[in-house]
C-alpha cells in the first residue's frame, strides 16, 4: 500500500500543485486548508508525513507541529515545514516546534520530492 | 580554660584561612570566574551587619532585659523587606556614577560638594572609631575568658606595649590593607574581601547556632524544659514578657526609636553602605537577598534568649558576666574544643566588621580628607604631575591603621567605661543623621547643598550634646553635674531631658532631637533658596536615574582636550589603564584611535567618572575643572540640556520602532511575494517535467500561472505605490472632480465582475453634487478596491452592493454597503493594516492585503476618513468622508 501524505496549506494554488505531484511520485494524498482542517485529517487519515504550512488561518503550522507533537497516537508523523518565511529566527522557531526539516518557498518540486523520500526511507 | 598558645594559634590559622578565601575570591575574579556573582554570597555579606557586639551582647541584652535585643534585628529585617526598592535606586546611582562610598554619595548628590564630603566623613570617624574599639575590647575580653581559669578575675590591664590586643589590633590593620587597599581598583570593588565576609559570615552562624543547641539540648533537656525551668523562676519569668514589670506600659516609643535606628543604620552604616551598594555585582541579587538576609538574622537569634536563660538558670544572676555567657557555659562544662569554636566565631564577627568598616572609612578618609587637603598644595596640586595612583594606596593603608590604633587607644583609655558599653547604638544614631540628606536626595529634587550641610551639622550637634557627651560623663570623665543639672544650672539646657522633654530613654530623646533638628533644617534651609544649576543638575541625575538612559544627558560645556585629560587620568590611575579605557572609550564612541576622540561634554563626563571611582566625585570635580577650560551654567542651560537629551532619546526611539515597523513590512512583502512564486515555479517544473500533460490539466495549470503572475504584478505596483505615497513622493494629479460621474464610472467598470456573481449594484445619488479637488485617477482607484472588495464577500446568491452619495455640511459622503458576510468587530480595525486580510482563504488569492491601506492613505491625503461598520453576517459599509477643502498641505502640486 502506498504511503499517505497531508499537504496542509492555505494556498488553493498550492495545494493543486503539490497535490499533483505528490499523486505523480505516487503517494495517496490528503488536503487540508488551515491548522484544524490539518490536526482533522491527521487524526482520520493518520498520513506517515505532513507537509505543513506555517502560516495558516485558525491555527499557525507551528502550533498544529506542537499538538502533533503533543499527541501521543500521532506523535511519529513526520513533520516537514513549509514556509515562505526564511529568516534564521523563522527557521529555528520551526524546527523549535518539532518539525523534522524545513524548507523555504519557493523550492524546486524535485528537491522536495527527494526529500520526502528520503525522510520516509529513513523511517521505514 | 585553654592554654594561650592553643587560643592565639586557632586564631592566626582562621585569620589566615581568611585570607585564602580571599586571595582565592580575587584570583577567580582576575579570571573572569567570580565566586561571588550571586544572591545568597550577596546575602551572607551583608551579615556583616552582625559584629562581635551582637555575637555576645545580644545575649546580654537578653540577659539584662527579656526581648529587648529583638529591635536591633527586627528594624534592619523591616528595612530589607520595605526599603529593597530605595537601596536599589542607590546601588543604580553608584553605578552610573561610580560612588565609592556614603561620602561620596551624599556630597556627589548636592553638587559634588567637598564639604559636604568632609563634614559626612568626620561625623563617620567622631561615630565609627568607638565601635571599632567595642569589637578590640570583645576579642579581647573573650581571649581573656578563655585563657583565665573560670571564676578567677580577669588580669588587670597591662601596658599596651604587652597588651596582646594592641597586637591583634595591628594585625587586624595589615590583613585590611590586605584585603581593603591592595590595588587600586576603578570602581572600589574587593571580591575577594566579600567572599571572606560570607565565608566568615557563616563561621559565625556556624559556632553561634552550635552553643545554642548545645544549651538546649546539652545542658538542657531541649527548649521546652528550659523555657519551663526559666518560667518556674520569676525573675526569668518577666524576661519573656514585653513589659518586665507588672503594671509598667509596653514601651512603644522605646521600641519604635530601636527599630528606626536599627533601620536605618544597616543601609547607612559605612560597612553595610560598602557591602550593599558597592560591591553590589548585580542589581538583581537585590530580590533574594531582601529576604535571605532577614533569615539569616532570624537564624543567629533563635537561641539568644535559650542562652541567657540556660546562663542565667546555671550561674545565677550575678554570678558570670552576661555578654560572656557563650563562652563561659561551655568552658563551664569543659567543653574546650566547642567553646574555641564560640570564640572564632565572635573573632570572625569581630574582624569581619572592623576589616569592612576601616576599608569603608579609609576610601572616605582619603577621598574625602586627605585628597582635597593634598590637591590644594603646590606639590600634588592639579597642575603638577606625577602619578598619584601609588600615593593614594599609601594613603588608603595609612589610613586603615590610623583608625585601628585610634580605635586601640579608645579601647586602652576607657576600658570598662560606659562611654564603650554603649557605643554600639551611640554609632548606629551618628550614621542616622545621614539619613535626612540621603533619602531627600533620593527622591526630592528640591534639595541644597546648604540645607544638607546644615541638617547633618544640627543633627550631629544635637547628637553630640544629648548622646555622646552625656555617655563620656557617665564614664567619669565629665563632672556629671551639667547632666543633672544642666550647663550652667539651666535646667533647659539638659543633654537628656532637652527643653523640658521628659519620659524618654536617653536614646530615644536623642534620636527625636537630633532627626527633628536635621530634618527641620534640611527642609527649612531647601526651601529658602532653590537649588544651584550644579545641584539641580545632580537632582536630575540622582532622582530621575531609572529614567534616564544609560547616556544620559551631561551637564557640563567648555573646551576640553584629550591630550589634558589623558594624563590627568594617568596620574591617578595609572598610565596603563589610563591608556586601556581610553582605547575602549574610543571604541565605544566608533572612532580609529585615542586621538580622534573628540574633546567634548560626554568625554569629560566620561573621565571625571573615571576618576571619582578612584579619588571620589567631589575631588575628581576639582581635578578635571583644573584640567579644561568650562563654562558655568545657569539653570536654564541645565534646563535646555535636560530637554535636549530627552529629546534626542524620544527621536532614537522612534527611529527604533520605525525600523521594527520595516523589518516587519518586508518580512511581510517577502511572503507575500514568494507564495505565488512557489505555485509558479512548482506548476512550471511539473508541465516541464511531463511533455505529455493532458491538454486539459496543462491549461488548468496556465491559467493559474497567469493568475499568479496578475497578482505578483499587482503586488509589486501596490507596494510601490504605498511606499510612494507614505514618503511623500507620489505624483497627485489634481482637478475638479465631480464624484458623481467617478462613481458611474467605476459601477461600469465593476458591471460585468458583479453580473458573474449574481450579484447587483445600485447607485443613489442626487442630480447634481458641487466638485471637488481630487486626484480622480486615484478615487478611482480608492472606489474599485472599495467595490472589489464587497464582491469578494458577497453571498453566492442575492449578492447587492448600495453605493450613495450625499452632501453633508462638512462635505461630501460616499458609501458601499454590502450584505455580504461581514467584519467581525476585532477584525475591522486590523483591515487597515498592511497585509492583514479579512475573510477566510477560500476567496483570497485576488487580494495582496494592501488595497486597503493605500485607499485609506488616499483618502486621508485629500483630507478625508475612510472607516468601516459592519455586524458579522449583516453585510458592511465603508464610509469615505471628503471635505469640501483639502487642507492646503495636501493639495499642493506635486512634491
Amino acid at each position: 500500500m502506498n504511503q499517505r501524505i497531508l499537504i496542509a496549506d492555505d494556498e488553493p494554488n498550492i495545494l493543486i500543485s503539490l497535490e499533483y505531484l505528490m499523486k505523480r511520485e505516487g503517494y495517496e494524498v490528503s488536503l487540508a486548508r488551515d491548522g484544524d482542517e490539518a490536526l482533522a485529517a491527521l487524526a482520520e487519515h493518520r498520513p506517515a508525513l505532513v507537509l505543513l504550512d506555517v502560516m495558516m488561518p485558525k491555527k499557525s503550522g507551528l502550533e498544529v507541529c506542537q499538538a502533533l507533537r503533543a499527541d501521543e497516537a500521532l506523535k511519529d508523523t513526520l513533520v516537514l515545514m513549509l514556509t515562505a518565511k526564511g529568516r534564521e529566527t523563522d527557521i529555528a522557531k520551526g524546527l523549535g516546534s518539532g518539525a523534522d526539516a524545513y524548507m523555504t518557498k519557493p523550492f524546486s518540486t524535485k528537491e522536495l520530492v527527494r526529500k520526502v523520500r528520503e525522510m520516509l526511507e529513513a523511517r521505514a | 580554660m585553654l592554654s594561650v598558645p592553643l587560643v592565639v594559634g586557632a586564631s592566626f590559622a582562621y585569620l589566615a584561612l581568611l585570607v585564602a578565601v580571599a586571595a582565592f575570591g580575587d584570583a577567580r575574579a582576575r579570571q573572569r570566574r567570580s565566586v561571588i556573582g550571586n544572591a545568597g554570597v550577596y546575602a551572607l555579606s551583608m551579615a556583616v551587619y552582625c559584629t562581635a557586639w551582637t555575637y555576645y551582647g545580644s545575649v546580654g541584652r537578653a540577659a539584662g532585659s527579656g526581648v529587648w535585643f529583638l529591635p536591633i534585628y527586627l528594624g534592619p529585617t523591616l528595612a530589607m523587606l520595605l526599603a529593597w526598592s530605595v537601596l536599589r535606586k542607590m546601588i543604580r546611582i553608584a553605578k552610573a556614577y561610580r560612588i565609592t562610598s556614603i561620602a561620596d554619595f551624599i556630597a556627589s548628590r548636592y553638587g559634588k560638594s567637598p564639604l559636604l564630603a568632609g563634614t559626612v566623613t568626620l561625623i563617620t570617624v567622631v561615630g565609627i572609631v568607638p565601635y571599632i574599639a567595642l569589637q578590640l575590647k570583645a576579642v579581647a575580653s573573650g581571649y581573656a575568658l578563655m585563657t583565665t581559669p573560670l571564676g578567677t578575675p580577669l588580669a588587670a590591664p597591662q601596658a599596651w606595649w604587652h597588651d596582646s590586643t594592641f597586637y591583634f589590633a595591628l594585625a587586624l590593620a595589615g590583613f585590611t590593607v590586605l584585603f581593603g587597599a591592595r590595588h587600586l581598583d576603578h570602581s572600589e570593588k574587593h571580591e575577594g574581601m566579600v567572599a571572606a565576609m560570607a565565608f566568615e559570615s557563616i563561621v559565625k552562624l556556624v559556632a553561634f547556632i552550635a552553643v545554642g543547641a548545645y544549651v538546649c539540648w546539652g545542658l538542657f533537656d531541649g527548649p521546652t524544659d528550659l523555657f519551663a525551668r526559666a518560667r518556674a523562676v520569676p525573675e526569668l519569668n518577666a524576661l519573656l514578657h514585653l513589659t518586665q514589670r507588672a503594671g509598667q506600659k509596653f514601651a512603644y516609643e522605646q521600641w519604635f526609636a530601636l527599630g528606626l535606628l536599627a533601620m536605618l543604620s544597616v543601609i547607612f552604616l559605612p560597612r553595610q553602605f560598602q557591602m550593599m551598594v558597592v560591591e553590589n555585582v548585580e542589581e538583581r541579587h537585590l530580590r533574594r537577598a531582601a529576604w535571605l538576609f532577614p533569615l539569616y538574622l532570624l537564624l543567629i537569634n533563635l537561641f539568644v534568649l535559650p542562652i541567657a536563660l540556660g546562663g542565667l538558670l546555671h550561674f545565677g544572676r550575678g554570678g558570670m558576666d552576661t555578654d560572656s555567657f557563650v563562652l563561659s557555659l561551655p568552658l563551664s562544662q569543659g567543653q574546650g574544643a566547642l567553646a574555641l569554636l564560640v570564640f572564632i566565631g565572635g573573632l570572625s564577627a569581630a574582624t569581619g566588621m572592623v576589616i569592612v568598616e576601616a576599608t569603608a572609612v579609609s576610601t572616605m578618609v582619603c577621598n574625602d580628607l586627605v585628597m582635597p587637603m593634598l590637591l590644594r598644595t603646590r606639590r600634588f596640586g592639579s597642575r603638577a604631575g606625577g602619578d598619584l595612583s601609588r600615593l593614594l594606596l599609601g594613603i588608603r593603608a595609612s589610613a586603615i591603621l590610623a583608625i585601628l590604633l585610634l580605635g586601640y587607644a579608645y579601647f586602652a583609655i576607657a576600658g570598662e567605661a560606659y562611654a564603650l558599653v554603649s557605643i554600639g547604638l551611640i554609632s548606629f544614631a551618628a550614621v542616622a543623621q545621614f539619613a535626612p540628606a540621603m533619602l531627600a536626595g533620593l527622591y526630592w529634587k528640591g534639595g541644597t547643598r546648604n540645607a544638607a550641610f546644615t541638617g547633618l551639622l544640627l543633627g550631629f550637634a544635637l547628637w553630640a550634646y544629648t548622646l555622646m557627651l552625656p555617655s563620656v560623663a557617665k564614664s567619669g570623665w565629665l563632672p556629671a553635674d551639667y547632666l543633672n543639672n544642666g550647663p550652667w544650672g539651666i535646667a533647659l539646657l539638659k543633654p537628656e531631658q532637652l527643653l523640658g522633654l521628659t519620659g524618654l530613654d536617653n536614646l530615644t530623646h536623642a534620636l527625636f532631637w537630633s532627626l527633628l533638628a536635621n530634618v527641620g533644617a534640611f527642609v527649612a534651609v531647601s526651601l529658602w533658596r532653590p537649588p544651584s544649576a550644579r545641584e539641580a543638575s545632580q537632582a536630575l541625575l540622582f532622582v530621575d536615574v531609572f529614567q534616564n538612559p544609560a547616556a544620559g544627558p551631561v551637564f557640563w560645556r567648555g573646551r576640553a582636550q584629550v591630550r589634558e585629560l589623558l594624563p590627568l587620568a594617568g596620574r591617578l590611575l595609572g598610565a596603563a589603564r589610563a591608556q586601556q579605557l581610553f582605547g575602549d572609550y574610543a571604541r565605544q564612541r566608533g572612532v580609529a584611535g585615542i586621538a580622534q576622540i573628540p574633546p567634548d561634554a560626554q568625554l569629560v563626563h566620561f573621565v571625571e567618572t573615571q576618576l571619582a571611582g578612584a579619588i571620589g566625585s567631589a575631588s575628581a570635580r576639582v581635578m578635571v575643572a583644573a584640567a579644561v577650560e568650562e563654562e558655568a551654567l545657569g539653570l536654564d542651560d541645565v534646563m535646555r540640556i535636560l530637554d535636549e537629551a530627552s529629546q534626542v532619546r524620544a527621536a532614537n526611539e522612534k527611529l527604533q520602532s520605525l525600523d521594527r515597523l520595516k523589518d516587519d513590512f518586508m518580512s511581510s512583502v517577502t511572503h507575500e511575494l514568494r507564495t505565488p512564486l512557489t505555485s509558479i515555479r512548482a506548476l512550471s517544473e511539473l508541465m516541464e517535467d511531463d511533455p505529455d500533460m493532458p491538454p486539459a490539466q496543462r491549461t488548468q495549470f496556465l491559467h493559474i500561472i497567469t493568475g499568479e503572475t496578475e497578482r505578483l504584478g499587482r503586488l509589486v505596483n501596490q507596494v510601490l505605490d504605498l511606499a510612494k505615497i507614505e514618503a511623500g513622493h507620489a505624483q497627485w494629479s489634481i482637478s475638479d472632480v465631480n464624484l458623481r460621474a467617478l462613481l458611474e464610472h467605476a459601477l461600469q467598470t465593476t458591471a460585468e465582475m458583479f453580473r458573474e456573481r449574481g450579484a447587483v449594484a445600485v447607485l443613489d445619488a442626487p442630480a447634481a453634487v458641487p466638485s471637488l479637488a481630487l486626484d480622480a485617477d486615484r478615487m478611482t482607484q480608492v472606489l474599485l478596491n472599495l467595490l472589489s472588495n464587497a464582491a469578494k464577500f458577497l453571498p453566492a446568491e442575492g449578492g447587492r452592493v448600495d453605493l450613495r452619495l450625499c452632501g453633508r455640511p462638512t462635505g461630501l459622503r460616499i458609501e458601499i454597503e454590502d450584505n455580504g458576510s461581514g467584519i467581525a468587530a476585532d477584525q475591522q480595525a486590523l483591515i487597515f493594516e498592511r497585509f492583514r486580510q479579512g475573510g477566510d482563504s477560500s476567496n483570497r488569492p485576488q487580494g495582496t492585503g494592501l488595497g486597503l491601506p493605500i485607499s485609506r492613505q488616499i483618502v486621508e491625503h485629500f483630507g478625508g476618513t475612510l472607516s468601516v461598520r459592519s455586524a458579522p453576517g449583516q453585510g458592511a459599509c465603508f464610509t469615505v468622508d471628503l471635505p469640501w477643502q483639502a487642507p492646503t498641505t495636501t493639495t499642493g502640486e506635486p512634491r
